[in-house]
Order: structure tokens, then C-alpha cells, then sequence
């Protein structure tokens, strides 16, 4: 998990332009038309720089936050196996966070002011974690469907221009095979259990639906922003292609168990486009902006932990020449 | 202003940084530095580099590399060393290595004898 490939930019917000060296600006994309990836050294145009950090910075706050509704079921996984998939695919999101905070790290943002920037509401996460995980059938849904969704998008990105993030996301995909397995396997389980455990993955399914379908973000394709972005290779494909690409992998899947999506309008044009009904995108903004069901918590279990955590990481800082006995 | 950051890969990039988005982080209690992690798939190969790790000190260091990347597959080494403590080419003097190619002389390749073997055979025949 867990980027969707929508990069929020608040509509009030100053953007500060700045005019590159077209002699630079020239060699930059011509190294990019021939496949090069750029390197945390080298000369970049300004806005490639902003867009990459705000980019991988939101990924690595959604690998965390990502994480807290999934870690709050661990204890309440059905059965010893599930909880153990699940506290590993939970430690596996943390990780992944850490290795794109290096990532971004690497042009220029320090990893506290982004960890500082996502607690005080300045940068933003995947909208679909605003929304909470009511039963564990809901949980089958993230590891299934928003997991397939995220990938879909990484497996694209990790063909990107920017090196280091290329590298992380190389290693992040690895691991993220395992999570849509044991997603994909859970999904299963109630899909083809008894009429209880069919309808509670129905439900769930319900209602996760429209903010699946919000995941990649709006369509993009008139925008002259995202056209620039995509020659960057900083965007490897439209928000409307990748969500084009993931209902056609994915909408068989669950058709097959014999579930219903709930939106009637839902088609495939011969060009392997969809069609879907509104879903609502008025509400998409609305909860971006802070003002969905679960925001607020998620924020809240997050400053609990940078506040409850001070003391360990302040009592590891200070251990000074104290003998620790090396692990291996 | 110069872009600070405890990061040592960032400050050697001498950013500069809007004022109002730098963060005074107590580096006293709290500021962590960073490692280069070398990991090593199999004895008899070479440690390679594969990405860094915050931490408080050189065994916490070993355990976040354990943790982020030796998850899986085999792993039979890791190495963890302070960024600070890597000395590196810089980006902009690539150019010191252009000429390796050129120095065919160090190559085996560069020294072909088949031809005058031939040429003294065949000499030699005609004699």
C-alpha cells in the first residue's frame, strides 16, 4: 500500500513559481526522454522537485496511516493465522514508510518536518484511510481491493525518473505481492463461507466501493499540470487509465464470488475504458479537506504516538557508550 | 538560509530553505542520524548498498537494518555505517572517470599477435 497516485495540492495555497534555466531544463528532459533516472544530485527544475517531494511524502503518510485501522484489528483477526499475516503486513506498511521518508529525504525535506507536517494537517494521505474499517470483512477489502489499487499505481511509478524513489518502490512492490495474496485469500474466505460471512463481505464491500472508486483521484486527463508531470515521468499514467487498468484486473475478480458492486452505471466500453456512476466527488474534497469520518482519530492516534514514543526515542539518544549487546 | 537537516546526505546538497519551513528539532534528545545500510544475500558475495536507516546508535542502527531490509529472502550480512563517514566523488566530476574506456592498452583485448603468426608461417613456408 498505499499510494493512490493523486497528489493533493490545497486550491488556496500560494504556488510559488520559478522560472528554470531553459539550457538546464533542456538537457534535464533530454536525459529523461532517454530513460536516464535523476539522481539527488543532479540539477532539477524547481516544480520537479515540489511535486516529488509532495508526491512521496503523502505516499509515506499513507503507509502509516494506512496502517493504524489495520493494526487496530490484529487482535481481533479471526484465528491465529490471520493475525499473524496481518501484524506482518502491518509491519511491512511501517517499513515502507520509512523507506520513502529516505526518499524524499533525499531532495531536500527532513523526515521530522514531514512527520510534523502530516500531525499539524499540512500534507495529506490516501482519502480512503478517513474512512473506518467497521468489521473485519472491511478489513479483507483494504488487503484486497486497495492494496490491488495501490499497486497498480507503484508497479507504474517504480518506472519513474526520480532514482531513489524508483529503488524504494522496486523493494515496496516485492513485499506488496504477499499483502494482495493474504488480502485476496481473507476476501475469499468470506466470500465462499456461510450466507452470514457473504453477506457481511458484501456489506463491506458496499461500502467501500466509492471511495475505490475515489483512490486514484479525479480524472486528470484535461490537465496541462499532469501532462508536464507525465513527461517529468514523475505521474506514469493518468489517474483515469490507472483506475481503467485496475477495474478491469479487478471487477472479474469479484464478480466471479458471485458479489454485486453497487453501481449500476458500472461498464466496460470496447476500449477498455469504464463507465461509473457519479461518486461523488464533492465528497472526495470534503473529506481531503478534514472533514471525514475518520480524520480527526487518525490524526490523533498519530501525535499519541509521537508523543508516547518521545521518552524511548529520547532513552535510545542518550544511551551514549552503554554496551548493547549487537544482535548478530 | 542553508537547508540544516540531520541528514548529512541533504546538507551536503547545500539547499537553500524557506525560513518558516525549517524545524527546530531538539538535537540534544532527539535528533537521529543516519546509516548506509550494506546488505549481503549470500556468504562469498559482496556486501551491496541498499538504502539508510535512522538511529539513535550503531547497534540500534543494526536492528532498524535488520528490520527494514532483511524482511525477506536470504540474508547472511548486514553492514551499517554513519552517512557522515562515506566520502564520495561528487555528481559534477564524473568526468575524471571519461577517459577509462580509452585506455585499451590495460585490456587483453587490445593485443592481437594471430596476424603476424601467420604472416611468419606462411614466410617461412615459402623459403
Amino acid at each position: 500500500m498505499y499510494g493512490g497516485g493523486y497528489i493533493h495540492q490545497d486550491k488556496n495555497q500560494k504556488v510559488q513559481t520559478q522560472v528554470d534555466d531553459p539550457e538546464k531544463l533542456a538537457a534535464f528532459e533530454a536525459k529523461i526522454d532517454a530513460g536516464e533516472k535523476i539522481e539527488p544530485h543532479d540539477w532539477m527544475p524547481y516544480d520537479y522537485r515540489r511535486q516529488l517531494i509532495r508526491m512521496i511524502e503523502q505516499h509515506a503518510h499513507s503507509e502509516i496511516i494506512g496502517a493504524l485501522p489495520e493494526g487496530t484489528w490484529i487482535t481481533r483477526a479471526p484465528g491465529f493465522k490471520r493475525k499473524m499475516s496481518i501484524m506482518a503486513k502491518v509491519q511491512d506498511e511501517i517499513g515502507h514508510a520509512q523507506l520513502l521518508y529516505s526518499a524524499a529525504e533525499t531532495l531536500g525535506k527532513p523526515r521530522e518536518q514531514m512527520l510534523n507536517d502530516l500531525i499539524n494537517g499540512k500534507s495529506k494521505y490516501s482519502n480512503v484511510f478517513n474512512y473506518p474499517a467497521k468489521t473485519w470483512a472491511d478489513v479483507t477489502v483494504i488487503g484486497f481491493l486497495i492494496d490491488a489499487a495501490a499497486i497498480v499505481n507503484q508497479v507504474l511509478n517504480s518506472k519513474g525518473s526520480y532514482g531513489p524513489y524508483c529503488r524504494a518502490l522496486e523493494r515496496i512492490c516485492y513485499e506488496e505481492s504477499f499483502h494482495l495474496k493474504q488480502g485476496h485469500d481473507a476476501f475469499v474466505a468470506l466470500a465462499t463461507g456461510t450466507p452470514t460471512q457473504r453477506a457481511m463481505v458484501q456489506e463491506a464491500l458496499n461500502r467501500w466501493w466509492k471511495p475505490i472508486i475515489h483512490f486514484f483521484g479525479p480524472s486528470d486527463k484535461m490537465s496541462v499540470h499532469t501532462e508536464r508531470l507525465m513527461r517529468w515521468k514523475v505521474k506514469m499514467a493518468s489517474n483515469d487509465d490507472m483506475r481503467n487498468q485496475f477495474l478491469s484486473t479487478y471487477v472479474p475478480k469479484i464478480l466471479e464470488l458471485g458479489l454485486t458492486i453497487p453501481d449500476p452505471e458500472l461498464s466496460k466500453n470496447a476500449d477498455g475504458t469504464w463507465n461509473f456512476g457519479d461518486p461523488d466527488w464533492d465528497e472526495f474534497f470534503r473529506v481531503i479537506n478534514g472533514d471525514g469520518p475518520c480524520n480527526a482519530e487518525r490524526l490523533a492516534v498519530r501525535s499519541w504516538a509521537e508523543e508516547k514514543g518521545r521518552w524511548v526515542r529520547r532513552a535510545l539518544f542518550n544511551a551514549g557508550e552503554k554496551y548493547v549487546v549487537p544482535f548478530a | 538560509m542553508k537547508h540544516i537537516s540531520l541528514d548529512p546526505r541533504v546538507n551536503r546538497m547545500e539547499l537553500e530553505t524557506p525560513e518558516d519551513q525549517i524545524v527546530q528539532i531538539d538535537a540534544e534528545k532527539e535528533g537521529w542520524i543516519t546509516y548506509e545500510v550494506f546488505h549481503q544475500k549470500k556468504t562469498g558475495t559482496q556486501h551491496i548498498h541498499a538504502g539508510i536507516v535512522h538511529a539513535p546508535s550503531d547497534e540500534m542502527a543494526l536492528v532498524f537494518a535488520k528490520e527494514q531490509f532483511a524482511r525477506r529472502g536470504s540474508t547472511t550480512g548486514l553492514w551499517v555505517v554513519k552517512s557522515a563517514n562515506i566520502v564520495a566523488t561528487l555528481a559534477e566530476d564524473a568526468e575524471v572517470f571519461e577517459t577509462t574506456p580509452e585506455k585499451l592498452h590495460r585490456e587483453p583485448s587490445a593485443y592481437k599477435v594471430r596476424d603476424k603468426i601467420e604472416n611468419f608461417k606462411k614466410q617461412n613456408e615459402q623459403q
